[in-house]
Formats: C-alpha cells, structure tokens, sequence
C-alpha cells in the first residue's frame, strides 16, 4: 500500500470536521437543484444531462455519519423529482435511496475531500442512477426505455466534473456544529 | 429480533424505505392511479417560481443581451463598427420581433380557423430526468384542460396532456419513447402507430412490409387514438425500410421544428380530412383543381357547339337546311320529298381545312404536280352539277330514283383546286321534265 492510498483510505473525511449544512439550506438546495433541473434546460439544452438533485444526493450522503438520514434525503428528493415527471411516484425515490445509502457507506471507507475521489464516486453513482432507473423502468413498469452506454458514461463524466466546483460551494455552506 | 434490527439498523432502513416506494409504485401500476396529491403539492410549488422565472427572463433577458452585444461591439470598433452594430442590433430585434407576430399570428390564425376548440398556452418549463420528453404549460384546469388531451400547433402535433393541475399541465411530447398515437400515410394510407424514441425523430410501427410508404411522405393523425382528431399532420418520413415484421418508417415531426413555445391544446377536437394530394415543393403555384358546376350538364360530342371538324360542319349546315324547311331527318320514307339541299352554300368556305396544308413541302407538291390530275367536269359544283348532269344526259324521267350522286355534295370529296361553287340561286334547279331533285338522307 503506497502513502497515497494510506491517506486516501484514512484521511480525514467531510464528516470529521463536524460541520454541517443548516436545515434551510438542507432544503433549499435541493429544490434550486430540482428548478435548474426544471427550467434552464429549455434555454440551455446541453444542460438537461446535468442531474443536480443526484450531485445534492451524493453530496449530503458523503458529508453525513450515518446512513439512514441519507436514505431519507435521496428518498425525498427522488420523491420530488418524481412528482415533476410523468412517471408513477417512487421511480427516482428509490434509485435516490440507494445512491443516498451506498454513498454514505463508501464515505465511511474513503476520504471524499479528495477530488480524485470525489469525481470517480460522482461518476461512478451517476452511472448507476441511470443504469437502476432504466432497470426499474424495464422491469416495474414494463417499458421499452433505451440505455445508451457511452452516452451514458460521458454524461456521467460532464456530471462528475461539475461535482467538483459544486461540492466546493456546498462546502462553503457548512456552518461548525 | 433485537439483535439483528440493532445489528443492521441501517440496512432495515433501507430496506423499509425501498419497500414501502415499490408499493407505492405498485399501487400506482396496478389501480392506474396517480398519488395526486403529492404531484399537486410539488407542481403547486414549482410552478409559480417557474413562470416568475420566465416573465423575469423574457423581460429582461433582451435588455442584458443587447448590453453585452453593445460592449462587444465598442470594443471592436470606435466609430463606425458602433454605427453598424446598432443597426444589426435594431435589425435582428426588429425580426425577432416580428418572427415572433408572426408566430403568434399563425397561432391565433390556425386556431380562429381551425374547427377543434383550442386554448392557447406557453411552455414554461421541462420535466424532470435526463431522458423524459415532457414540457410544463402555463395552463391548467382552470383553463379547463383535463389528461389527454392533444395538444398542437399549425405545423403539427406536439404531444397530449398527461396531467392537467391548477394552473399548470404537464405534456407529454411525441418524442417520448412511451408515447403513442394512430397516424395514416397520405398517399397509400397506410396505419401504423406512431412512437417517440427519446431523440428528435419517431418511429410509426406497425405497418407492414407490403405496404408502401415512400421518403418524404406525409404522415397524419388518424384518430384512432380517440386523442388527436384525424388530419393532422405528425411528421414527413425521413427514412423507411423493412423490417422483420413491419417496416421502419422513421418521421421528423413538424410541430416540433424550431423548438416547442406556444401551444394549443384542443378542448374539443374536430376530425378532418386528410388531403389528397402532396404537398407542393416550395416555390411552385399549383392553381386549384378545376371545379365543375354540379348542375351543369356534360354535352354529348354530337351536339357540341364548337364544331372541330369538317364532317361535323357539314352536319350542322345539313340540319340548318333542314330546319329552316321543316324537315325532320330520319322520318321520311325512300322516295319522299328530301330538303332541298342546293340552299346550302358557302361550305367550301367553311371547311378550309379540307385543303392540303400550306406548309407541304416542295417535294410533295412536286410530286403532286407531277401526277396527272383526275379529269373533273367543267362545273364541278357540289351541288348543280349531278342534276345539271342528269338534265343534259339523261332522259327525263317521271320520277328518278335517289341515287348515289348527293354523296358528291360532299365537299371533302370534291377537288380543292376546284373552283368555287357557283353563286347561289334564288329558285332551286329543277330537272326538265318536272324531274325532282335526287332525294335521301344525309
């Protein structure tokens, strides 16, 4: 084991500094995430492959101890997200609780201030946000959506560079407790 | 029991979580049936924010733009670059502005026209998720939308409600690989079903490998959805071949070029007709098809006024004599009295086309010269001479039989190098001995 990994597995991580986001903000980010999400791809089209409540979702599950305040959070925003699509209630609401749940497990293991890491995990669960809901999408409601890999992974790879920046301003949010 | 909740706290939460979502989702599969009240909720406070947003953007989005431009242009040039970036500046607003009276007058043209019941409405925002193809519109229950229905523009259909809130609607485009819809081809009418993939183009299923569809036909509603009315237009094909089944008919949608802004939703559809003919290429003018007077009746050829041949000329003037004498054609018996036929004159006049054409060429009439010309009598007059001929050779006869002779009255038999008939007389020839002219029917 190099002295990279060492850190990198043992580093300090979000959760270490104990600080954490107000609840305003806990809510308000979100649905700014949901209105870019809503709005600005209809003037800026290249913009609808961004999934900002996905980036919240990880950002909050890689900040927070435990994971069932995590569940909850991607539960909730993925409920949101439903509500403003046409498909039945609780196709994003579960894909979000997994991500929620799996993110705040791996940010028990790694350091997520890295941004290395930080941009591989972003990447990594947008992929599988994607690949879960066209699977739920298949198999719960039985419809023929297409999965385009490689498109999938260079949007994964835009939504994972964008983390960056965003994680940084999310950051900056944080209040010690 | 204790023990493993304690255990793996989380991973019950979790599990809990995920399992409560998929009998929600399973009861919203099974009953067909939205949690409405959540959707409203979330829309209700979406919304507002949304169309703030748009009136905010709209209103000033022009004015940062113009600014932004301005300074470019300065910086570019001090003098007369500045002049001309103003004038750009005024130009390309000016048809932007008028783009958009354009737009909106199409609109309010295609919906006092059109007989379907619309209302108008904005798009003011999109859907939610990378792939959906659904757009919010500023029009709601209120405005008396409900799910289903078709939404449109003058260049074609767009999408159908999905679900109608408030003070808002979600519609859901045809490029939404679960969309659906009846279309007809307009050539061949071949049906099929229309489907969105994601993408700008769409799919319209169904329709067998027999069938014939061609590359850049029009395809229209055929309203067997019970949604859209038929005879809208849906999209022009892009691509077609066979498939293993059915072919791959591939259309680019035309209510959706140049992007989704104003709609109508149809409150009450009415269907129309699918029309006939291609839509003509631009830049020609086709007139319109000739419309017949329904009551006017279609003359028979032989009694057309506008006589185009010979024969029918001499007809006309045969049955001119015979009317202004009083005879009837076809009722006299063999030997009665026939109308006296020598009133008729000037037909030669009337029947040049009984003459060789002028533009024979030299040869021809070489040839022509050349050929010893037929010995005719003296005064071949088509109607003097058979009973001139019959009183000077002939011996009189109490009452001669109808001979062939009358056929010479036939100008088109008669020489064309022949001179003309001689002028007309005021009492008919006679032949001597009281002989009556040659009787029969023309």
């Amino acid at each position: 084991m190099t002295e990279y990994t060492e850190r990198l597995l043992t580093g300090p991580s979000r959760k270490d500094k104990s600080e954490r986001m107000r609840v305003v903000w806990l809510i308000v980010v979100p649905l700014i995430a949901i209105l870019f999400q809503v709005w600005v791809p209809r003037h800026v089209y290249f913009l609808q492959y961004l999934e900002l409540p996905l980036l919240i979702t990880v950002h909050f599950a890689l900040g927070r101890r435990g994971p069932i305040s995590s569940v909850f959070y991607g539960m909730a925003i993925g409920l949101a997200q439903d509500s403003l699509s046409h498909q039945p209630l609780g196709m994003f609401g579960i894909v979000k609780t997994l991500v929620g749940y799996f993110a705040s497990s791996v940010s028990q293991r790694f350091d997520v201030q890295n941004p290395i890491v930080t941009f591989i995990l972003s990447f990594f669960f947008y992929f599988f946000h994607e690949f879960f809901y066209w699977v739920l999408a298949r198999a719960l409601l039985g419809q023929a959506m297409i999965f385009n890999p490689e498109q999938t992974l260079l949007f994964g790879l835009l939504n994972a560079a964008v983390a960056l920046p965003l994680f940084h301003i999310l950051d900056k949010l944080k209040v010690a407790s | 029991m204790d023990f493993f909740l304690s255990r793996y706290r989380n991973l019950t939460v979790l599990l809990i979580v995920i399992v409560a979502q998929l009998l929600l989702l399973a009861y919203q599969v099974k009953s067909n049936n939205n949690v409405a009240l959540i959707r409203v909720w979330a829309v209700t406070a979406v919304t507002p924010v949304e169309q703030g947003l748009e009136l905010v953007r709209r209103y000033t989005w022009g004015f940062v733009e113009d600014y932004f431009v301005l300074l470019g242009v300065r910086s570019q040039n001090e003098k007369l670059q500045h002049e001309n970036g103003q004038l750009k500046l005024e130009n390309h607003y000016l048809k932007a502005e008028l783009s958009t009276a354009d737009r909106a007058q199409a609109l309010s043209v295609f919906q006092a026209h059109s007989p379907s019941k619309t209302v108008a409405a904005r798009v003011i925002g999109n859907g939610t998720g990378a792939n959906s193809k659904v757009v919010f519109v500023d029009r709601g229950a209120v405005s008396g939308i409900e799910n289903g229905m078709a939404v449109v523009t003058p260049d074609g259909i767009v999408g159908k409600v999905v679900d109608a809130y408030p003070m808002a609607s979600l519609v859901m485009l045809i490029t939404d690989p679960t969309f659906a819809a009846g279309v007809i081809s307009q050539k061949n009418h071949v049906r099929g079903t229309l489907k969105g993939l994601g993408q700008t183009k769409c799919l319209v299923d169904y329709a067998q490998n027999e069938e014939k569809v061609d590359e850049g036909e029009w395809f229209y509603t055929s309203g067997d959805d019970r949604i859209f009315p038929r005879g809208f237009p849906v999209g022009q094909v892009s691509s077609v071949r066979n498939g293993k089944t059915f072919k791959e008919i591939y259309l680019v949608p035309s209510g959706m070029q140049g992007g989704v802004e104003e709609v109508l939703i149809m409150l009450q559809g009415q269907h129309l007709q699918i029309p006939d003919s291609a839509t003509a290429s631009s830049g020609y003018k086709i007139l319109a098809a000739p419309n017949d007077a329904p009551g006017e009746p279609v003359q028979p050829t032989g009694q057309s006024t506008v006589l185009t041949t010979d024969a029918d000329r001499l007809r006309e003037q045969y049955k001119q004599s015979g009317e202004a004498q009083h005879h009837v054609f076809g009722e006299g018996l063999p030997g009665s009295a026939p109308p006296d036929f020598t009133k008729i004159q000037g037909v030669r006049a009337t029947a040049p086309a009984a003459r060789p054409p002028e533009t024979a060429t030299q040869p021809n009439r070489e040839r022509e010269a050349a050929q010893p010309k037929p010995v005719t009598p003296p005064a071949a007059t088509p109607v003097e001479t058979p009973a001139k001929a019959a009183a000077a050779t002939a011996p009189p006869k109490p009452k001669p039989r109808p001979t062939a002779p009358i056929l010479v009255t036939d100008p088109t038999d008669a020489d064309p190098d022949a001179p003309p008939p001689a002028p007309k007389t005021d009492k008919p020839a006679k032949p001597p001995g009281g002989a009556q002219p040659p009787s029969g029917n023309p």
